[in-house]
C-alpha cells in the first residue's frame, strides 16, 4: 500500500506541490478532492518537493486534499476492444461503453531507431488531384493541413480518412468543438468506417491538461497496432490547440518563454509526437495527418513554423482549395516515379505555368494590356482551378494526368509548356481544337 | 584514483541536480544509476556541492536519492580505423548495432563500442624504433577502404617521445598494442590504434592554417559558378521550411569532390537520414568505384531523440572530421540543421534559468557558433601534406526570417551564404538558392570576370522585371526586354538544375565551363530581333533545346547534336558583343 499525502503546499494554475518521499519523475498520482478524483503527473522534483500537473485542473483542489502516488507513469489499455470506441483525453470512455483496464501500456515511449526505419515506398491514394498528382501522400508520412479557422479542414480530413487505403484510423481530437466531434463520428459512422476507428477526443470544454495527453495516447496505441502489422492513419486536429495548452502550462510554471510566449522546447515537443510516424520493416505503419490552424493566417507564427520544419511537407487549405504554392509533400519523389512516367513532368510543368498565370493575373488587375501570352495563361489558370484545384473533383491519378495534358493542349503549343519534347510527343492529346477538357 | 559520486536531488525535464562527494569538472561525464540502467549525463553547471547535469536520455523514472557515478573524463569520442561507413547517434553510439541488440526502439542506457573490437586491421609500421615523435606523427598505417588510415601518436600526448617499440606488419584489432613510446621523463606509454579526444576541443596537431583557395566542387552549377565554396571554407544555407535545404545537403553529400563526407543530421527528420542510410551503400562513387558509404560517416541525432545529445552531435561530427583531416584528406562536414543545435542550447539554458538573450537564446550563442565554424580550415600537417575540413551548415530561421539570432550569428563567421528563397521554391525553381542575395568570398571555377558579367545581367534582368510590374510590358523598351529574357533564360537553363535527372543532377567542372562559354556568347551579344513576341518565342524555343541538352550525357552523340542545334539558333540571331562585353573580352585577352 502506497502512502497517502494530505498536505498540498502550493497550488498554482494546474500545478500542485506536495512534500513526499520515494517519488519518481513522470509518475502518476491520484488527487482526491471534493469535486472528484483526478490523475496528476509528476513534472518536477526538487529534494522532497514534488510538483504535479493535475489533469482536471487546479481549480477546486484544496490544500488538505489527498494525493496518492500510483508508482507507474501514464498508461492506456491496448487491445482489439478499442476499435469502434470513443474515449476522452484521459483515456476514459466517452461512449457509455465499459472502461478498459486490461493490458496497460505506457505512453510517450522511446523513439524508433533511425537505423530500423525503411524508405517509404507506398503511395496512399486519395482521389484528390491536388494531393495525388501534385503532392502525393505516402505511407508513414507526417503531414499537417495548414489552415485558418472557418476553412473546411475537418471535412477534408474526414474525406481523406474515408477514402485512404489504410487498415484503421485513430482520431485524436484536441480542443475539438463538440459539433466537430459529432461531425467526425457521424461521417465515419455513415461511411461504415466506425468499426475500424478509435477516437481519443478532448473537446474544447474539457480540462486543458488532458489535451496534452491526446497525441501521446493516440500514438502509443497506433504504435502497438502498427507493430502488429496494421497500417494506421492517425488524424490529429488541431495541433495548434496542443501547442497553446503547452504554452499555458509553461507560463504558469514560470518558464522563460522563447517566441510569442511559447516554451523553448516547442520544436522538440512537437517533433517527438510527429516523429512517431514510421513504417516498421516486416510490420505495419503509422501515417500522421494533422491540422494546424494558423492564427491570423500567419505561417510564420511559431506553431505552423515549427511544425513545417518537422513534418514532411504541408497542405495549405485556403478558400476551400488546396493551394498549389506552399503545399508540398516531401516524400512524393519516393513514389511518383513509379506511377506513370509523365507524372513528375506534368506536376512541375503545370505548377510553373500556374505561377506565371498568377503574375499575369496581377498585371491584369493593375490594368495592363494583356499580351497573347497573358491571354493564354489566363485561360490556363481558369481551367486549372476548375479541373484540378476544386475540392469536389474526385478522380484517380491517371485520370488527373490525362486531364492535365488536355488542359495544356487547350491553352498552349508543346514548345510553350517547357515540357520535354519526347514526353509531349507521347502524351500530347491528338486533337486539341480548343474544346473544353471535360466540360 | 577514485572518481566522485553523488545523489540526485532534483529532476526537471532532462536536467538533473546532483549533490556531489569529491571533485568534479565542468563537462565531466557521469552516469545516473537507475536500477540496472546507467544514464549518461554531462555536468553543465557547478554550484558548491550541487551540480547540474544534462541527461542524454529520457529522465522518466529517476527519483530523489538515485546514485550518480562520475568518470573523471570529459565527453569524448573514440578515434581510430573503422569510423567510415558507420552510423552513430550524437554520442557515437552505433545505431545499427544498437538495433540488433534492442530492436525497433532506442532503448535508453545502452552504450556500445564505437569501433568494432573484433575486426582486424592490416597494420604496416612507419615509425622506426629510436625515432623522436610528437603528437599527430604517424606510427603506422592500415588500409581503410580506399584510404591509408594513419595510426598516429594521440593528440593529447604533449611533448616529444622516443619510439621504444613498433608492432611488425600484421593483423591487429583496434585495441591491440601497436607501439610503445617513452616521454622525456622516461614514462612509457602503450599505444593501440584507438584513442579518445574530447569533442568540445579543436584538434590542433598541425603546423599552420592556410587560406582556403581551391574550389570544393559540388557539381551544382549555381554554387560552383556563382557562389562557390573552397576546400577548408565555411558556408551556410539558411532557408524557410520547404525551400530545399536538406535536398541540397543530400545532393552535396553525394556529389561533392572531397575525400570524406561527415553528415550530421542534427535535430531534423529521421526519414531524411534513412534515405542517406539506405541509399549510400548502393550508390557507387564514379571516382573511386566504391560505394558512397565507404567515404561517409553519419551522425544522426534526429528531432525526437534526446535534446542533450543533439547538442553534442555537431561536436562529435566535427571531431571525426578533424581526425581524418590529420591524414591529409579533404573532409566535408554537412550539419543539418545548426538551428536545432542552437535550440538545444536554448532549452538547456532555459532549464538552468540563465538570463535569456534575443528570442530566449543564451547570450553565448554567437561565440559558440563562431567557435564551431572556426573548426573548419585548410591546414599544413607536420609531414607537409595538406588536409582540410569544410563546414556547410543549414539554418532553419524561425518564420523564414533571416534577421533572427542564429542566422545573423552564422553569417558573421562563414565565407559563403547560400540563401534559399521561398519565392523560388514555390515557383519550383530548384535549387532555390537566391542568385542575387547570396554571396561568396571564394573563387569561382569559371572565369571570374565573365561570371561577374553574367551576374550583372541577372541583376539587370531583375530590375527590368520589377519595372515591368509597374509599367507593363508595353512600357518596356525591347532592349530592356531582351535583357530580362536573357536573365530569365540563364536562370532556367543554368541556375536551375533538375536533381532527379541522372545527368543534370551532377554537372562536372568541365561541363560547367563548357556550357558557360556557350551561354556567355549569347548573353553578351545583342540580338537581331525587333518584336517582343519574337524575342519570347525565340527564348522559349531555345530554352526547350537547352533543357534537352542539359539532360544529354556529356560528350554523347545526342549532346553534340543538340549543341550544334543550339549554336545554330544562337548564331542565327546573334549580333555583335555588347559594349561592356567587348571591353571585358579585350581585358581578358590582354
Amino acid at each position: 500500500m502506497r502512502k497517502v499525502y494530505s498536505k498540498i503546499e502550493d497550488i498554482s494554475g494546474n500545478v500542485i506541490t506536495v512534500e513526499a518521499d520515494d517519488v519518481r519523475y513522470g509518475e502518476l498520482a491520484l488527487v482526491q478532492s471534493a469535486h472528484g478524483a483526478s490523475l496528476a503527473e509528476v513534472i518536477q522534483l526538487s529534494y522532497n518537493k514534488v510538483s504535479l500537473q493535475v489533469f482536471s485542473g487546479g481549480r477546486g483542489v484544496s490544500t488538505g486534499d489527498e494525493v496518492r502516488f500510483l508508482g507507474h507513469p501514464m498508461q492506456v489499455s491496448f487491445s482489439e476492444n478499442l476499435l469502434g470506441r470513443i474515449f476522452d483525453g484521459g483515456g476514459r470512455p466517452r461512449d457509455n461503453g465499459p472502461a478498459l483496464e486490461e493490458n496497460l501500456i505506457e505512453i510517450g515511449g522511446p523513439s524508433v531507431n533511425p537505423a530500423k526505419r525503411i524508405i517509404p515506398r507506398n503511395m496512399v491514394r486519395t482521389g484528390i488531384p491536388m494531393i495525388d498528382l501534385f503532392n502525393s501522400l505516402v505511407e508513414s508520412q507526417k503531414l499537417p493541413i495548414f489552415s485558418v479557422s472557418g476553412e473546411p479542414y475537418n471535412e477534408l480530413l474526414a474525406r481523406i480518412a474515408m477514402q485512404a487505403e489504410v487498415d484503421m484510423i485513430i482520431l485524436g481530437g484536441i480542443g475539438l468543438k463538440y459539433d466537430d466531434y459529432l461531425f467526425f463520428r457521424d461521417t465515419l459512422e455513415s461511411g461504415g468506417a466506425l468499426s475500424r476507428t478509435i477516437f481519443f477526443v478532448h473537446t474544447a470544454s474539457d480540462p486543458i491538461v488532458e489535451s496534452l495527453l491526446v497525441p501521446d495516447i493516440s500514438l502509443a496505441v497506433a504504435e502497438r497496432f502498427a507493430l502488429k502489422g496494421k497500417k494506421v492513419l492517425v488524424l490529429l486536429t488541431d495541433m495548434t490547440n496542443f501547442a497553446d495548452s503547452m504554452k499555458e502550462i509553461a507560463i504558469t510554471q514560470e518558464q522563460v518563454p522563447s517566441n510569442r510566449g511559447y516554451p523553448g522546447d516547442l520544436y522538440s515537443q512537437l517533433a517527438s509526437r510527429y516523429e512517431k510516424a514510421v513504417d516498421f520493416e516486416g510490420a505495419g505503419s503509422i501515417t500522421i495527418l494533422g491540422v494546424t490552424t494558423m492564427p491570423g493566417d500567419d505561417v510564420t507564427h511559431p506553431v505552423p513554423d515549427n511544425t513545417g520544419y518537422i513534418t514532411e511537407g504541408q497542405y495549405y487549405l485556403r478558400n476551400g482549395r488546396i493551394e498549389p504554392f506552399g503545399s508540398l509533400s516531401r516524400l512524393k519523389q519516393m513514389v511518383n516515379d513509379k506511377t506513370r512516367k509523365d507524372h513528375r513532368a506534368v506536376m512541375d510543368g503545370m505548377i510553373r505555368l500556374y505561377a506565371e498565370y498568377k503574375e499575369s493575373l496581377e498585371k491584369k488587375s493593375m490594368g495592363f494590356r494583356m499580351s497573347d501570352w497573358d491571354t493564354k495563361l489566363l485561360k490556363y489558370g481558369y481551367l486549372f482551378e476548375r479541373e484540378m484545384m476544386d475540392l469536389s473533383v474526385n478522380i484517380p491519378l491517371e485520370g488527373a494526368l490525362d486531364s492535365g495534358w488536355q488542359i495544356l493542349a487547350d491553352c498552349f503549343t508543346p514548345d510553350e509548356t517547357g515540357l520535354r519534347t519526347e514526353l509531349c510527343k507521347e502524351f500530347w492529346p491528338k486533337k486539341s481544337d480548343g474544346e473544353k477538357a471535360t466540360a | 584514483m577514485t572518481h566522485a559520486t553523488g545523489k540526485v536531488v532534483g529532476v526537471n525535464g532532462n536536467l538533473v541536480a546532483v549533490e556531489v562527494e569529491g571533485q568534479v569538472a565542468l563537462n565531466e561525464v557521469g552516469y545516473v544509476v537507475l536500477g540496472d540502467q546507467r544514464l549518461k549525463s554531462e555536468i553543465i553547471r557547478i554550484r558548491g556541492k550541487r551540480t547540474e547535469m544534462q541527461v542524454f536520455e529520457m529522465t522518466r523514472g529517476i527519483g530523489i536519492g538515485d546514485p550518480v557515478e562520475f568518470t573523471g573524463e570529459l565527453l569524448a569520442v573514440e578515434l581510430g580505423p573503422g569510423l567510415l561507413g558507420k552510423v552513430y547517434d550524437g554520442l557515437q553510439n552505433p545505431l545499427p548495432e544498437l538495433a540488433e541488440q534492442a530492436g525497433f526502439f532506442l532503448e535508453r542506457g545502452v552504450y556500445l563500442d564505437a569501433l568494432e573490437r573484433g575486426r582486424k586491421w592490416k597494420f604496416t609500421p612507419r615509425a622506426s624504433v629510436g625515432a623522436t615523435v610528437t603528437r599527430g606523427d604517424t606510427l603506422g598505417t592500415v588500409p581503410e577502404g580506399i584510404f591509408e588510415h594513419r595510426i598516429m601518436v594521440p593528440f593529447n600526448l604533449q611533448g616529444s617521445f622516443t619510439v621504444e617499440e613498433v608492432a611488425g606488419e600484421g593483423e591487429y584489432a583496434v585495441t591491440d598494442t601497436v607501439a610503445k613510446i617513452k616521454d622525456e621523463r622516461g614514462t612509457v606509454h602503450t599505444l593501440s590504434m584507438v584513442f579518445e579526444w574530447p569533442v568540445k576541443r579543436a584538434i590542433d596537431a598541425y603546423v599552420e592554417r592556410l587560406k582556403p583557395a581551391d574550389p570544393m566542387v559540388t557539381k551544382v552549377r549555381i554554387i560552383d559558378t556563382f557562389i562557390p565554396v573552397s576546400l577548408g571554407g565555411t558556408y551556410c544555407i539558411p532557408g524557410p521550411f520547404g525551400a530545399g535545404k536538406t535536398v541540397l545537403q543530400q545532393i552535396t553529400s553525394r556529389n561533392a569532390e572531397v575525400d570524406i563526407v561527415i553528415v550530421a543530421a542534427c535535430g531534423e527528420r529521421a526519414g531524411e537520414v534513412v534515405e542517406t542510410l539506405k541509399e549510400f551503400p548502393e550508390l557507387i562513387d564514379p571516382k573511386t568505384g566504391r560505394t558512397l558509404m565507404e567515404r561517409t560517416v553519419i551522425i544522426c541525432n534526429t528531432s525526437s531523440m534526446p535534446v542533450a545529445s543533439r547538442e553534442a552531435s555537431v561536436y562529435t561530427a566535427v571531431t571525426i572530421a578533424e581526425y581524418y583531416r590529420q591524414m591529409g584528406l579533404n573532409v566535408l562536414l554537412l550539419a543539418d540543421s545548426t538551428s536545432r543545435w542552437a535550440q538545444a542550447m536554448r532549452e538547456m539554458s532555459g532549464r538552468l534559468e540563465e538570463i535569456p538573450g534575443e528570442e530566449a537564446f543564451p547570450a553565448y550563442l554567437e561565440s559558440v557558433i563562431a567557435g564551431f565554424y572556426e573548426r573548419a580550415g585548410k591546414v599544413r600537417l607536420k609531414d607537409g601534406t595538406i588536409g582540410s575540413v569544410t563546414i556547410g551548415g543549414t539554418v532553419s530561421p524561425a518564420g523564414g526570417n533571416f534577421e533572427e539570432p542564429v542566422t545573423q550569428a552564422t553569417l558573421k563567421v562563414v565565407g559563403a551564404f547560400h540563401g534559399l528563397s521561398r519565392e523560388r521554391s514555390d515557383a519550383r525553381k530548384y535549387p532555390s538558392i537566391h542568385p542575387l542575395e547570396s554571396w561568396s568570398k571564394y573563387p569561382t571555377i569559371v572565369d571570374p570576370r565573365r561570371a561577374g558579367y553574367a551576374r550583372e545581367l541577372l541583376f539587370r534582368g531583375n530590375e527590368v522585371g520589377q519595372m515591368m510590374k509597374v509599367v507593363g510590358e508595353e512600357g518596356t523598351s525591347t532592349d530592356d526586354f531582351v535583357d530580362y529574357m536573357k536573365s530569365e533564360f540563364l536562370d532556367a537553363v543554368y541556375l536551375q538544375q533538375n536533381a532527379f535527372d541522372p545527368v543534370d543532377a551532377a554537372v562536372s567542372t568541365e561541363r560547367q565551363v563548357h556550357i558557360f562559354d556557350l551561354l556567355f556568347d549569347l548573353l553578351a551579344s545583342s540580338l537581331k530581333i525587333t518584336s517582343k513576341d519574337e524575342v519570347r518565342s525565340y527564348f522559349n524555343a531555345l530554352r526547350q533545346r537547352f533543357l534537352d541538352y542539359n539532360s544529354a550525357a556529356w560528350d554523347s552523340d545526342e549532346f553534340r547534336k543538340l549543341e550544334q542545334e543550339i549554336r545554330g539558333m544562337i548564331d542565327e540571331k546573334r549580333g555583335d558583343y555588347e559594349q561592356a562585353a567587348k571591353d571585358l573580352m579585350a581585358e581578358i585577352t590582354a
